[in-house]
């Protein structure tokens, strides 16, 4: 360990209490997922900076060196020309801080609270992994492992006596040769499919859906760091629904009315075609204007999540957003219904700050 | 523990860079160096080229931003060396020989520097067990009263760390305090004037005028020493290590913060010449002696690396340079004097030549006497200026640009100037220490045309409150009108003065 890991340290807790502290707002900001890579996320965090009496830097201005007339732009506003020692600090006034996304759903939990999810009764499951980490006596010449086996000869010629290190030649024989093998582990496995569903109905704007896709980012960074392996399946729908992919998802824009059981019924035959309820821990996150074509449809979704879908599933989240024309009923409807079954969530989203809230309400039951 | 010393043929390329150096009349401290992998230099660069600091977060931010550049944007850092005797220099493993022999004549020159130069003459040569100690005491303070206090009070040190005089280690200033802290009681001023022995010559021997004139004097003297300071005191550090109601740690942990910032001070007030001198002389050494044919074309390469400009930028390296090869030349050629500064012909001075001689012997003077503010102050040229395509920039509100303002040779000294003394920091003073006759400070800030920035003045405000404990006042300038900005501890005020 190097010395200034320890600084380092102290310098990483310090930018994920920032972090944590303004996590809110960063909740509430879309372009977080545009800098998500495979593993990390880049996060702007205010400069970090130690104040002291400084002059301001735009009045004072400075002196460069290069071509160019009097009037000429030599740089942007915020990127003020440094002059070295000799003057004006280089304009740094963001920090970019890589975050794992493990780390990031660290932050998450601790700062929502959200307790670990119980995997419903899987603990039993394990998967039997072949590692080739043994050594054995006997094997095929193509996992021969050579270092091992030189080393069993040169072991053997040393203790009989046949070494001569001014003429070291090694000369294996069947004894000495080692071959790589496997072992096999054992490991508990859980696994998670995330179904999410979207009304694209008309009603449904640009907004609405960034607010979906800032959710779902975060549900996705939460339900990541539990499980190890994570499906994630897309269903919109408007009167009729259809399985998507994640592209489409996020930007597909249809018309027309809202029949929410179309999607229902969808991802209840997804479930049990390709998730079967006892091996799967199943995650469907539903988000609408709460618009539903009549009180038809919306008596046949409650009698569709009664009966087939809650017993199936760890958590039933349905998210409302708020829009322009939709009346909002569903999350009624659905609280009428269904509201004292600890199976499923509602929350409405009514603007980016409630993205907040609404992940502690989906994640905070540890399903 | 790895081995770190230099490998055999980088051990004579040093012996033979040194004995060329010393031919060249260049007198330094014995150099050790080490060669270490870059996140082992990265992390004694973070440090400040010492192995051992006492534990504070802007190191580990420090060593990130550096490990970083270095990643992504492909910066490296050739070389470090310390100001101590033995002077530690660092070399990047695997860096090729050429690159090596370039970085350890920029080093000795450095080191000369570091010895002759008469900024330097305070420094703590002893730096490197200095700091080790001053790690040692911090982390006992930590054991004893707990990591997040003394981060935190660290902190508050670091906020106030450029307010100390940057020339008090060269001369004499009056005393924040005379020794007669108690002013006698209210007597009434008597003036005595001399003897009078004949009353009708009273007026004439002793003026009415002077008399009330000594009285004015005696009085404000009087006020003086009622005052606290009773000189504007620059070293706010000091002062309030006098005077600050601190803990026995927090004085220490004071004490060594303003240490350590005067040790580094010089290295701020002669950036572009050491640099520059360092320049001069691995261009030198390189180009004329050591460089063998096959590397001169690295060389060349490295060294219009460490040179560059770009972007209007102006850099440190090449201007100190530049700057010392410019005054080689006037002096070799005698472009110096009364003959030559009243010459008018311009064809005339640019071919003026009288076969002096005296460049070598001139830079090495000024190597001796001068930092960068001197420096540039004498011997700044409009030819230099026109030739190197110097010029100022500023703000431009409307387009949220910066733009090249001037090509005026005055304005261009002006601004370098400017940005140079004090280190490019604002002029703070204590002006009151019982302001309002209440144990508040009272700031004054000597406003040279820029104002503060603001948010960070607060900030700084904040937590000088936090160990003077009493309300904070700082006279400024904002935006043309002066103002009084007040902190009680809770609440910052505003209020005109004039």
């Amino acid at each position: 360990m190097k010395r200034v890991d320890r600084d380092l340290g102290r310098f990483r807790q310090i930018v994920r209490g920032k972090i944590k502290k303004d996590l809110r707002k960063y909740m509430s900001h879309g372009e977080m997922i545009g800098r998500q890579g495979k593993r990390f996320v880049s996060i702007p965090v205010p400069q970090i900076d130690i104040p002291q009496f400084r002059y301001g830097a735009r009045q004072g201005g400075g002196v460069g060196q290069g071509d160019g007339d009097v009037g000429d732009p030599i740089a942007q506003g915020d990127g003020q020309p440094g002059q070295g020692q000799a003057g004006s600090e280089p304009g740094k006034h963001t920090l970019e801080v890589d975050v794992s996304l493990e780390e990031l759903a660290a932050i998450l939990g601790e700062e929502l609270q959200l307790p670990n999810i119980q995997p419903k009764g899987k603990k039993n499951i394990v998967s039997e992994k072949d590692k080739y980490s043994g050594i054995r006596r006997t094997g095929p010449n193509s996992l021969r492992h050579f270092k091992r086996t030189y080393r069993e000869a040169l072991r053997r010629q040393i203790s009989a006596g046949d070494y001569d290190s001014a003429d070291p030649i090694v000369v294996p024989i069947r004894d000495d040769m080692r071959y790589r093998s496997w072992k096999e582990t054992m490991l508990p496995e859980s696994n998670a499919v995330i179904i999410y569903m979207m009304d694209v109905s008309g009603s449904m704007g640009t907004e609405q859906k960034e607010l979906v896709r800032i959710t779902a980012f975060w549900i996705e960074t939460w339900l990541r760091s539990q499980y190890k392996e994570i499906d994630i399946r897309y269903i919109v729908h408007d009167a009729a629904a259809k399985e998507v992919d994640q592209e489409t998802f996020y930007h597909i824009r249809e018309g027309g009315g809202t029949k929410i059981s179309s999607a229902y019924k969808l991802c209840n035959r997804l479930i049990d075609e390709r998730y079967p309820a006892a091996e799967w821990n199943i995650y469907p996150f539903h988000f609408s204007d709460g618009d539903n074509w009549g009180g038809g449809d919306t008596r046949e979704c409650i009698e569709l999540l009664k009966r087939e879908l809650l017993p199936k599933v760890n958590l039933f989240c349905y998210g409302q957003v708020r829009s322009l024309y939709g009346s909002g009923r569903f999350a009624h409807d659905l609280e009428e219904y269904l509201g004292n079954d600890d199976r499923i969530v509602v929350s409405e989203i009514a603007e980016r700050d409630d993205i907040y809230d609404t992940i502690k309400d989906f994640l905070g039951k540890g399903k | 523990m790895k081995n770190t010393r230099l490998p055999p043929q980088l051990e004579a390329a040093r012996e033979e860079i040194e004995q060329i150096a010393r031919d060249y009349n260049l007198d330094f401290f014995p150099i050790i160096y080490e060669v270490l992998d870059y996140r082992t230099l990265y992390e004694t660069a973070a440090f400040g080229g010492f192995p051992t600091r006492y534990p504070h977060w802007r190191f580990g931010m420090e060593f990130d931003q550096l490990l970083k550049g270095h990643v992504w944007a492909g910066s490296t850092i050739y070389e470090m060396v310390i100001n101590t005797n033995p002077s530690y220099a660092y070399l990047l493993e695997g860096n090729e020989d050429v690159t090596q022999k370039m970085v350890m004549a920029h080093v000795t020159g450095h080191v000369d520097f570091f010895k002759n130069n008469m900024w330097f003459a305070h420094t703590n040569r002893k730096m490197l067990d200095t700091m080790a100690n001053h790690a040692t005491r911090i982390q006992r303070i930590i054991d004893r009263i707990g990591f997040d206090v003394v981060e935190d009070f660290i902190d508050t040190c670091l906020s106030l760390e450029n307010l100390i005089d940057y020339h008090s280690p060269y001369i004499r200033r009056p005393e924040a305090q005379t020794y007669r802290p108690v002013v006698a009681e209210e007597e009434p001023i008597e003036v005595e004037g001399l003897v009078v022995e004949r009353d009708y010559m009273r007026d004439y021997i002793n003026p009415p005028e002077y008399l009330e004139e000594r009285r004015k004097k005696l009085e404000a003297e009087r006020a003086r020493q009622r005052r606290f300071p009773e000189n504007p005191q620059k070293d706010i550090l000091l002062f309030l290590m006098n005077y600050a109601p601190l803990e026995r740690w927090q004085h220490t942990v004071l004490e060594i913060v303003r240490d350590e910032a005067y040790y580094f001070a010089p290295q701020g007030m002669t950036k572009i010449l050491n640099e520059g001198w360092a320049s001069y002389w691995h261009s030198t050494i390189m180009t004329q002696k050591v460089a063998s044919a096959a590397e001169i074309i690295s060389f060349a390469d490295l060294h219009s690396g460490v040179v560059a400009t770009g972007g209007g930028r102006l850099n440190p390296y090449k201007l100190g340079l530049e700057l010392l090869r410019d005054v080689e030349d006037r002096w070799n050629k005698g472009k110096f004097g009364k003959e030559y500064d009243e010459c008018e012909d311009i064809r005339e001075k640019k071919l003026w030549d009288r076969g002096l001689g005296l460049g070598r012997k001139k830079i090495f003077e000024i190597r001796r006497l001068y930092n960068d503010v001197t420096f540039i102050d004498e011997f700044l040229t409009p030819e230099f200026v026109l030739e190197n395509k110097l010029f100022t920039f500023r703000y431009n509100r409307d387009t949220d640009l910066y733009e090249i303002a001037s090509r005026e040779f005055r304005e261009i000294k002006e601004k370098l100037l400017f940005r140079l003394t004090n280190f490019g920091q604002p002029f703070i003073y204590v002006e009151d220490g019982n302001y309002n006759n209440r144990g508040e400070l009272y700031l004054r800030h000597r406003h040279e045309g820029v104002d503060l920035k603001m948010d960070y003045a607060r900030d700084t405000m904040r937590n000088l409150h936090k160990i003077w404990t009493r309300p904070i006042h700082l006279e400024t300038i904002i935006e043309e009108k002066k103002r009084l900005l007040s902190f009680d501890g809770s609440d910052f005020t505003e209020r005109r003065i004039d």
